[in-house]
């Protein structure tokens, strides 16, 4: 009855799944037809940079776990194996700690960008918290694995960490043999931090990934003006100032991806251990319970971090100086969630924000990188003291915003972009 | 709609309500219930508690002013056996303001038998869970009364090289460090003059219900504890 269709065989495979599969709607809605502003700069490229790292980090992973022992016996000297006998095992298992570090840079880059053009704020609130949560299955997908080659930074770092729990009050002792599964950190230890490591951690997220990218494209990308590009249509409702993100943004990131991987390939292949900051040299030699790396580190990507848990130094309201730094670091790292609500500027860009903004996220950038130094060496009373200031600008910057952002001086934001 | 219907429908509503109601707390108390397992499963195994069984450590080898080497590992800490002079048997037992918790007073740091001065069954002896009570890293033993880097008056002891906390010899921990409380002393007793076994002491035997024969001090005759 239908007359044959004139359509080339691919179209109309197309056709037939399309009947059966929103295929081409879901590349429409989140591609073709997904119209993101104009003016992207080079801030808008870590989040694809982002994503092609996780898929990175889900192969080269599940190479190492075929070659890889989660045992305390067989752990450590199965890396060894894989950094020796496995055909290509060395340039798998660096691409992966190597691919963990260049992670956490990106990740930490796209946190920049949504503090400086304002993405947190309406209606990306949720977007934000979404990325929040990414952050911290990103943290402890971090910790877990770094438990697993075993070494004897991998032990004592692991043990400081778990210790962290210990401080909490009444219950800290038994939940800390509860998260071991033994009294200290071993075997046991081990498998457990093993599977949360390969299986829970990494569904957890790309499930959360997959979120984010559907929150996005449902109240579309800010942009470096901080102006709603919706707010301009066309007579098709298509916003004035966007252009659809493929091919436009596809070819654009693709570039940037390429650009990535060069640096990337670079660092695997001539400094993969990035002196000590990427892989620290006490993991070279196997875990050993009795003997405590004279300096314990975590890997940079933490520094920040421990340098406020070491920086807590006072007991308060009777409860151990221990207690308040696992607060102080907690703190820190969740203190980014709030800020959707703790800005009050009127604009969202800090093109158009006042001198305090500008000079309070210098601040905030500059103590970063401090106490992110000084978590890399040995304490002093001199660098706990600059840790505690650094601490103190990190949290004045968000504790503070309600107030200045709301009393400085802003620019009006143009209409369109710029 | 009929008033029939009408009268049906709010009937069923409620109906409906108490059915949802009842099922939500019963597949809570099923979730909880099924939780258990998962939970439990965290804690440590049967494997892993049998090997955190007593050790025993011969003490024969450790002179005036040294650390026991190599240092004996129970439930997978070390642990530090000091044998002390008479110098600082006699030093510990003098007051000494810069202690934080001298007197022993935190309870769960130590069986009762160790709490006094030199927080040990016998002054000459210490036995300390070799564990820094700030954040779980192993301090290092500076057994010598003499100036170290880290402190110009230092009479002895321990310190951790993680975060500069410091412990005298009795393992108690000095004011203004970020350790908060003294070392632990885990249950231990005396086998024989020259040896003794960690993990093991009067309460713990009496709690197993066991009759294992410990002695308190060195030279006693086990049978008496136990």
């Amino acid at each position: 009855m239908a007359e044959p269709s004139p359509a080339r065989p691919l179209v109309r495979l197309l056709a037939w799944v399309d009947e059966r599969f929103p295929l081409s709607e879901t590349f429409e809605y989140h591609a073709s037809k997904y119209h993101a502003p104009k003016n992207f700069n080079f801030w808008y490229y870590f989040g694809v940079l982002a994503l092609v790292i996780l898929v990175m980090q889900l192969l080269t992973g599940l190479w190492l776990t075929m070659s890889y022992v989660p045992s305390g016996e067989g752990a450590f000297a199965s890396v060894e194996y894989i950094m020796r006998d496995v055909e290509y095992g060395d340039i798998i298992r660096l691409a992966h700690s190597t691919g963990a570090s260049a992670f956490f840079a990106v990740i930490y880059l796209h946190m920049f960008r949504a503090l400086a053009y304002g993405s947190y704020r309406k209606p990306r609130e949720l977007l934000w918290l979404i990325g929040m949560a990414i952050f911290l299955v990103m943290m402890a997908e971090g910790f877990f694995g770094y438990l697993l080659p075993w070494g004897n930074m991998s032990y004592w770092a692991g043990q400081v960490i778990v210790s962290l729990v210990g401080a909490v009050p009444f219950v800290g002792e038994e939940l800390m043999t509860w998260v071991r599964g033994d009294f200290g950190i071993s075997d046991i230890t081990l498998n457990r931090f093993f599977a949360l490591h390969v299986v829970a951690l990494p569904i957890a997220l790309i499930g959360l990934v997959f979120v984010h990218i559907v929150a996005l494209h449902h109240v579309g990308s800010n942009n470096p003006d901080g102006v709603e590009i919706k707010a301009n249509k066309d007579d098709n409702g298509i916003p004035l100032d966007s252009i659809p993100f493929h091919p436009y943004y596809t070819v654009h990131d693709f570039q940037a991806t390429v650009a990535f991987l060069i640096v990337f390939c670079a660092i695997l292949f001539f400094v993969p251990e990035m002196f000590g900051y990427f892989l620290e040299k006490p993991n070279f030699e196997q875990a050993d319970p009795l003997k405590t790396p004279d300096l314990i580190v975590p890997v940079w990507y933490y520094t920040p971090f421990y340098s406020m848990l070491r920086a807590t130094t006072f007991p308060l309201f009777g409860v151990a100086a221990k207690f308040w730094g696992l607060v102080v670091m907690g703190a820190a790292v969740m203190m980014p969630a709030v800020l959707p609500w703790l800005d009050r500027s009127p604009v969202k860009s800090i093109r158009y924000k006042g001198l305090i903004s500008k000079f309070m996220l210098a601040l905030l950038v500059v103590s970063f990188f401090i106490l992110g130094y000084l978590g890399t060496i040995h304490a002093t009373p001199l660098t706990t003291g600059i840790a505690q200031i650094g601490t103190l600008i990190y949290f004045a910057y968000f504790i503070l915003m309600p107030w200045y952002t709301r009393i400085e001086k802003t620019k009006t934001p143009p209409e369109r972009l710029t | 709609m009929s008033k029939r219907r009408e009268e049906a429908d709010a009937t069923s509503k409620g109906r409906r309500k108490f059915l949802i109601g009842m099922t939500s707390a019963a597949s809570t108390v099923g979730a909880i219930g099924a939780a258990v397992p998962f939970v439990k499963s965290w804690t440590p195994s049967a494997k892993a508690r049998s090997a955190g069984a007593p050790k025993k450590a011969d003490i024969a080898r450790v002179g005036p002013g040294e650390l026991l080497s190599p240092i004996p590992s129970w439930r997978g800490k070390p642990v530090f056996v000091v044998r002390r002079t008479p110098e600082d048997v006699e030093r510990l037992a003098t007051e000494n303001p810069e202690l934080a918790d001298p007197e022993s007073e935190d309870l769960a740091r130590q069986p009762a038998y160790a709490r006094n001065a030199w927080r040990s069954r016998s002054p000459e002896l210490g036995v300390y869970v070799g564990i820094c009570t700030h954040l779980g890293c192993s301090p290092k033993y500076f057994g010598e009364a003499k100036p170290e880097d880290f402190a110009s008056d230092w009479e002895g002891g321990f310190y951790c090289p993680c975060h500069a906390s410091r412990f005298d010899l009795a393992g108690r921990v000095v004011k203004g460090v970020p350790a908060p409380d003294n070392l632990e002393v885990p249950p231990y007793s005396y086998l024989s003059d020259t040896e003794i076994i960690i993990g093991v002491d009067e309460d713990t035997v009496a709690a197993a219900g066991g009759d294992v024969h410990l002695a308190a001090q060195p030279g006693e005759d086990p049978e008496e504890i136990a």
